[in-house]
């Protein structure tokens, strides 16, 4: 079963421009709703594949992506 | 009948646009920003990717810095009354359409000190006379790209460099030449842009915006409304987060759908083709009022200085007259009084009786100019 992470946004314009970013990257992420453990915000957040975990905050990283957090979803994958 | 009111808004529309608005609320009628589900991201996709198109548009790098307002207004209402606190030095034009100089007065009253730079008769300014007026205390010089009374275009770039040397900020109104003149924010130095999508951006009226160049920094600004952004709901305080800090309430998302479509159309025709044409049908209205010996032309009279709005006055007729009959005898469809800009109108002289304004669009024809010239011709002769 694959195991999945999410990038935590503040805002829906932010999770757009880095799901952009990461899509031209050749990522292969989904948009979703924010999971409730994570936030109390009512927006999306990106989920990916946790292999890519440290590829991903490298990336977000270099490519001055503004987030909130990655997390790792442990359960009731979304 | 002959539209030549696209000043004032542009019409008709492209069918582009009409078709983005229709297809918007039956594909993606979900409240952006707010809800996970697919209809609220389809929503917030087209807004993104409208906000991209029009950064890229003006030459800003982040589409975030583009905040979506009502109207142009509402722009540079945010802009002045987020920006400036009593005791702040603002200059501005003396060719200002109300939309200026309205917050300013008020914000006069707050105790912020205006000073009006005086433009010369025919409409154009020099970089120079605001140089003079700047102060240490300089916070803003705000100005319109281009008159909405006359066309005529003012100075940006050169005032921007004489702003940016006293460490003062340049906001722009856009709203007469977005689509018309290219943009480039950064190339021209602009600091903050106010843009209205229902003029020659094509979109419709209702959706506008504030562009802020990618080097201010947003903590300055102070946002005009709060509300709900869908984002950090747990708090009770108004993020700091852009475009969300600007950008309360649901959005306008069929106009945003409307205004991205407008611009898709605009780079597909081309604005130096569409600049060219307006140049040819702006000549051929001032070679055809000129003509007419009791006619008077305001403006520059030169095309290449100005955007295709043109004024006039015929001596002693009221430019009402003018106007209803222009409306009622050959459907040509005009603007007269005084455009909501009694400060242009006091600069080129014809103030308070206005002008009658003929300002053509992209979609119209030299045809058009010569039936419109044919009518005018016959109402002041008769």
């Amino acid at each position: 079963m694959t195991r999945y992470g999410v990038i935590l946004f503040h805002t829906t314009s932010s999770v757009l421009r880095a799901e952009k970013r990461l899509i031209k990257e050749g990522f292969a992420i989904k948009l979703v709703p924010t999971p409730r453990q994570f936030s109390s915000d009512c927006g999306i957040a990106l989920r990916f594949d946790w292999n890519d975990h440290e590829r991903i905050t490298l990336m977000l990283g270099k490519g001055k992506v503004e987030f909130d957090a990655i997390r790792f979803l442990d359960a009731n994958p979304v | 009948m002959i539209y030549l009111d696209q000043a004032a808004t542009s019409w008709p529309k492209p069918p582009e646009v009409l078709k983005a608005m229709t297809d918007v609320l039956e594909s993606a009628g979900g409240n952006p920003g707010r809800s996970g589900h697919r209809l609220s991201i389809a929503a917030a996709r087209i807004i993104y990717d409208t906000r991209e198109e029009i950064s890229r548009f003006f030459g800003v790098s982040d589409p975030l810095r583009v905040i979506f307002t009502g109207n142009a207004t509402h722009a540079i209402n945010l802009a002045l009354k987020g920006i400036l606190k009593p005791g702040d030095h603002v200059i501005t034009s003396s060719m200002e359409h109300n939309a200026v100089m309205r917050p300013l007065r008020s914000l006069e009253k707050q105790g912020i000190r205006l000073s009006i730079a005086p433009c010369a008769s025919n409409g154009t300014l020099n970089a120079k006379d605001i140089g003079r007026m700047i102060a240490s205390d300089t916070r803003f010089v705000v100005m319109a790209h281009a008159s909405n009374v006359v066309g005529t275009l003012l100075p940006v770039a050169e005032v921007a460099a004489v702003v940016h040397q006293a460490g003062a900020l340049l906001l722009v109104d856009a709203a007469q030449t977005a689509g018309i003149i290219p943009i480039d924010m950064t190339a021209m130095g602009i600091d903050l842009l106010a843009f209205t999508g229902h003029k020659e951006l094509q979109g419709p009226p209702g959706i506008g915006g504030l562009v802020i160049a990618d080097h201010i920094d947003i903590a300055q600004i102070d946002p005009l409304i709060c509300g709900g952004t869908g984002s950090r709901s747990e708090s009770e305080e108004q993020p700091d987060d852009l475009p969300d800090k600007f950008e309360s309430g649901t959005a306008n998302l069929v106009g945003i759908a409307g205004l991205g479509a407008g611009l898709r159309w605009l780079k597909e025709r081309g604005i130096e083709e569409i600049r060219a044409h307006l140049k040819t049908l702006s000549r051929a209205l001032i070679d055809g009022l000129s003509a007419f010996p009791e006619v008077k032309i305001y403006g520059t009279l030169d095309p290449a200085r100005s955007i295709a709005v043109v004024s006039f006055t015929v001596a002693g007729r009221h430019v009402s007259e003018i106007g209803f009959r222009l409306d009622e005898e050959y459907g040509v469809l005009s603007r007269v009084g005084l455009h909501c800009a009694p400060a242009a109108h006091k600069t080129i002289g014809s103030f308070p009786e206005g002008t009658v304004r003929l300002a053509p669009g992209v979609f119209t024809t030299t045809e058009d100019i010569r039936q419109a010239i044919r009518a005018i011709g016959r109402v002041i002769r008769s």
